[in-house]
């Protein structure tokens, strides 16, 4: 079976700056992937390279078996690879609507965009309410979920998820893991980047550790958390300065 | 219908009346806001692409003899989306993620090179003293008077069609069309479009098209009310849909509507009933002679003043800015301190030859030229203050000269005093002025100071300088606005010669103070407030004040070099020297050749004045080759090259804000140190917020 979403062995980084270091990864259609590890280890920009946000300097990404380095950002969006981005993650110019349905109407087409719509607003009826809202107005965990609506709506076969729960309080953040639980109950892959250990692997069947831009560990979910507890924070609290170098 | 005589009929005629060009400024606001909107570039090169369709549509009509239909779609709907694409593939494509006063930047130098090029190719000599054709036949012959009270010509009525239609049809377009939302969504962060599996290259070369082939629109039907076809005339049409477009908030295609129709109509009606008031209050006077023109200077720079809400309504940053890698680092900063040694006595060797041959050689005329260089050197300090310093763009530095050259007339011819106090006198007024316009000014900041400042600029050339005690009235009228020499001593400044030592002194004793400045406390706060305004005001810094006396010491640098420029020339010739269009280029010369230096500034001077008589008449190959007579044919080259070359300088001004002699310079350090295998060159630091925008290094 070929997977999902392939890196084989990818580099990239911003400018004179390098951020990952022949980084391999693999995700199966219907898979959930944790990415584990401190501040400035090249989590996000793994997350980049994997939905061509950034292209790497070396290496490929395979996307369904077909190699995708360097093309397009829109490619892998048709490919059928989500990115909810770190951080604010909606167009703030745009009414809640229109967020939502700038993205239907590529994905599902004009004709089922009204149905794709009514779909959003009957799971978040706070959506509904807002719905001729300015994004920008809104939260941070409104915000959240008006991208979650999106991707659930969406179906996409591979979401990556980075830092989703970053800033939001905790009543928010578990409405967002029971929105991805659905997501992957629908058949969805997910990768998804994360500090909430916790969270992160009660939902996902595998985990990658990433440290200072390679892949130090990858395993089963179930252990993770031990290796978690014993090698990343340990070598974390040695590492500080390394670490804050290497911000991207 | 006829209505009775009295204020009410004058009253509904001055409305009429005002319709016409209320029109006209609306049907530019509109543009601007479609532009704004669909693309995120403020886009002072509007003027110039409406200009160039409107040049394209009299030749084809006029000089071609072409019909209407085939001239119009020529020019509208083939050359003007050619336009736009050409400038989204080249330009705008690389700026998406700049700041928007480096877009800003980059439209004044495309407004400046656009219709030079376009002249160039099709050999179009602009219009003087001839009405251009409208677009529907005998359009100017033709009248309707509906009420009985203002008869509208044809063209002006078809203008009125058009503009509403094209307001319907956009609305339409942002309301109900798919494309309309992407071309939002694109402007807001085209990455995060692209996450939604839309392709943002494809939506901004629509939005380019679009915008553009609406600009020719405007042009080709705007045309008609000037009786000359030259581009400064659209681009002071667009100066005034501006404070239309801005009553709109850059965004309401409706208000941006309402906006010029009403800024038209309220010129009509000041026009109708300010003669009246005259008669009873005699002290109107002035105002009922400068007043009208001034209106829409007025309107936009109160709006931006007084409403605050404008200027924050779209200041939405790309969430994913990050992706972009971090930007290079000065070449000062990269510099090893042996090349810097090598670099400053390799320059101070050429330039003490160059001072040298100059001084003994030159005849009259390159006397003249160089002295100009170095004047505009000087003024161009002021630049370097204002904006390699403080890092905000000023449009009004033109204005700031004339000040001065204006306080040296007043001062000197009208009132006795020796030029050589009336001149630092001059600055002094500038300098005050300068403070009080920056107070409100700079606490906008990005494009809306710049705006601001061009707003004021364009109200000094409409009102001020008419005053008496500016632009010395009927006096100026009859006499000009001469200016005399001075006598110091044993010096006689009416000598050339005598006169570039003294133009070199005061350039190098303005260099000294700038190079104080920067490095001292205020460069210092300055540099601060440019890295993270929040930041420095957590550490107790007052931006305002830093802002405040770069912006008083810039004016007062101009208005210095202002005055010493008219005394050079024996007279103010405020029109060919400080006129708005002046500042404009002045910026672009700077912000090409690099708006940091005192070196940048220098060039810029001689860029202004030695490279059109030394290097497109071919003057130099001559005096390489020994021989006038060996001049390669193709010389002289058009003057129009300086504008476009330099206009299209300003591209650079995204990536590397520093200008092109620093980064020339960075290269070349960068690589002798390779070669040297000495120290190797510093990499670029990343930042801890990396795609910071490009303006903001140190």
């Amino acid at each position: 079976m070929t997977a999902l979403l392939e890196l084989r062995n990818v580099s990239a980084g911003y400018g004179a700056f390098r951020a990952l270091f022949g980084v391999s990864v693999e995700v199966q259609p219907g898979e959930a992937v944790a990415i584990l590890g401190a501040n400035g280890v090249g989590k996000t920009t793994l997350a980049r390279v994997a939905t061509g946000l950034l292209a790497p300097t070396s290496g490929t990404v395979l996307v369904d078996g077909v190699d995708m380095s360097g093309t397009a950002t829109y490619r892998f969006a048709r490919a059928g690879v989500a990115h909810a981005p770190e951080g604010r993650s909606v167009f703030a110019t745009l009414s809640v609507e229109d967020n939502l349905r700038l993205s239907f109407r590529q994905s599902k087409g004009r004709a089922n965009t009204p149905a794709a719509l009514a779909k959003a607003f009957e799971l978040f009826p706070m959506l509904a309410a807002r719905r001729h809202q300015i994004a920008g107005t809104l939260s941070g965990g409104q915000q959240r979920m008006l991208a979650m609506a999106r991707v659930i709506i969406e179906e996409p076969k591979l979401l990556v998820a980075d830092e989703l729960s970053l800033g939001l309080a905790p009543i928010v953040v578990d409405e967002v893991y029971r929105s991805l639980r659905r997501l992957k109950e629908s058949g969805s892959a997910l990768l998804i980047v994360e500090q909430h250990v916790g969270h992160a692997l009660a939902l996902c069947d595998r985990a990658i550790l990433l440290d200072r831009g390679t892949v130090s560990w990858s395993g089963p979910a179930r252990e993770a958390a031990e290796r978690v507890a014993t090698h990343v924070f340990e070598n974390d609290s040695g590492n500080d300065g390394d670490a804050a170098a290497a911000a991207g | 219908m006829t209505l009775a005589t009295g204020v009410g009929a004058d009253f509904l005629r001055a409305l009429l009346q005002g319709t016409p060009p209320g029109t006209v400024y609306a049907l530019v606001a509109l543009g601007f806001v479609l532009t704004y909107k669909t693309s995120g570039v403020f886009n002072l090169a509007f003027g110039a692409q409406a200009y160039v369709s409107a040049a394209m549509y009299y030749k084809a009509h006029t000089e071609w003899g072409w019909s209407i239909i085939p001239a119009l779609v020529l020019s509208v709907f083939v050359l003007a989306p050619a336009i736009g694409l050409t400038l989204e593939r080249l330009v705008f494509r690389y700026l998406r993620t700049g700041t928007s006063v480096a877009k800003l930047v980059v439209t004044i130098g495309i407004s400046l090179a656009l219709p030079n090029i376009f002249e160039l190719i099709t050999n179009f000599k602009g219009v003087v003293g001839q009405t251009p054709a409208g677009i529907v036949p005998n359009g100017s012959g033709v009248f309707y008077d509906p009420f009985g009270v203002y008869p509208f010509s044809r063209d002006e009525l078809t203008t009125i069609g058009v503009a509403v239609i094209a307001m319907l049809c956009l609305a339409a377009l942002f309301r109900f069309t798919a494309i309309g939302l992407q071309m939002r969504a694109v402007v807001e962060s085209p990455r995060m479009t692209e996450l939604n599996g839309i392709r943002s290259d494809r939506v901004s070369a629509v939005s380019w098209a679009l915008s553009s082939t609406f600009a020719g629109l405007a042009g080709v039907l705007i045309a008609p009310r000037f009786n000359t076809l030259a581009a400064p005339d659209f681009f002071n049409l667009v100066v005034v849909a501006i404070a239309a477009a801005i009553l709109g908030r850059l965004v309401s295609l409706p208000r941006a509507l309402a906006g010029g129709l009403g800024l038209g109509m309220v010129i009509a009606l000041l026009g109708t009933f300010l003669p009246r008031w005259v008669d009873s209050n005699p002290w109107l006077r002035p105002f009922q002679e400068n007043l009208t023109p001034a209106v829409p200077f007025v309107v936009l720079f109160g709006v931006l003043v007084l409403w605050p809400a404008i200027r924050r309504s779209r200041e939405v940053s790309d969430p994913l800015s990050g992706v972009d890698p971090p930007i290079s680092s000065l070449a000062l900063a990269t510099r090893s301190a042996r090349s810097h040694l090598i670099g400053r006595v390799f320059t101070v060797g050429v330039l003490g030859t160059v001072a040298t041959i100059v001084y003994f050689r030159a005849d009259a005329s390159w006397m003249f030229l160089v002295t100009q260089a170095v004047i505009m050197a000087t003024i161009y300090l002021s630049v370097t203050m204002i904006t390699g310093l403080a890092g905000q763009i000023s449009l009004c530095q033109g204005t700031f000269a004339a000040i001065g050259g204006f306080g040296v007339y007043q001062l000197a011819t009208l009132h006795g005093m020796s030029v050589l106090v009336a001149a630092p006198i001059a600055a002094v007024i500038a300098a005050a002025v300068g403070a009080v316009l920056s107070l409100p000014v700079l606490r906008l900041g990005g494009i809306w100071t710049a705006v601001a400042t061009l707003a004021f600029a364009f109200f000094f050339d409409a009102v001020a300088i008419k005053f008496s005690w500016v632009g010395g009235g009927n006096t100026s009228l009859m006499q000009g606005t001469r200016v005399p020499r001075p006598v110091l001593g044993p010096w006689d400044f009416a000598d050339d010669r005598a006169f570039l030592v003294l133009a070199v002194v005061v350039f190098i004793i303005v260099s000294i103070v700038v190079v104080q400045i920067r490095g001292g406390t205020i460069g210092r706060t300055l540099r601060a407030i440019r890295g993270s305004e929040v930041a420095a005001q957590s550490i107790g810094i007052s931006p305002a004040r830093a802002r405040v006396v770069a912006f008083a010491v810039s004016a007062a640098i101009a208005a210095l070099g202002g005055a010493l420029l008219s005394i050079h020339q024996k007279n103010v010739n405020y029109g060919s020297n400080f006129s708005p269009v002046s500042s404009l280029f002045w910026l672009v010369l700077v912000v090409s050749l690099g708006a940091r230096t005192i070196e940048g500034a220098a060039l810029a001077g001689a860029a202004f004045s030695i490279f059109d008589p030394l290097i497109l008449r071919g003057t130099i190959f001559g005096w390489i080759l020994r021989s006038p007579k060996r001049v390669p044919g193709f010389f002289p080259i058009s003057p129009k090259w300086r504008l476009i070359l330099f206009g299209l300088g300003t591209l650079q001004f995204a990536r590397h804000p520093e200008g092109a002699v620093e980064f020339w310079r960075g290269r070349t350090s960068r690589w002798l140190a390779a070669r040297q295998q000495s120290a190797p060159p510093a990499p670029d630091e990343p930042t801890e917020s990396i795609g910071v925008d490009g303006a903001v290094t140190s």
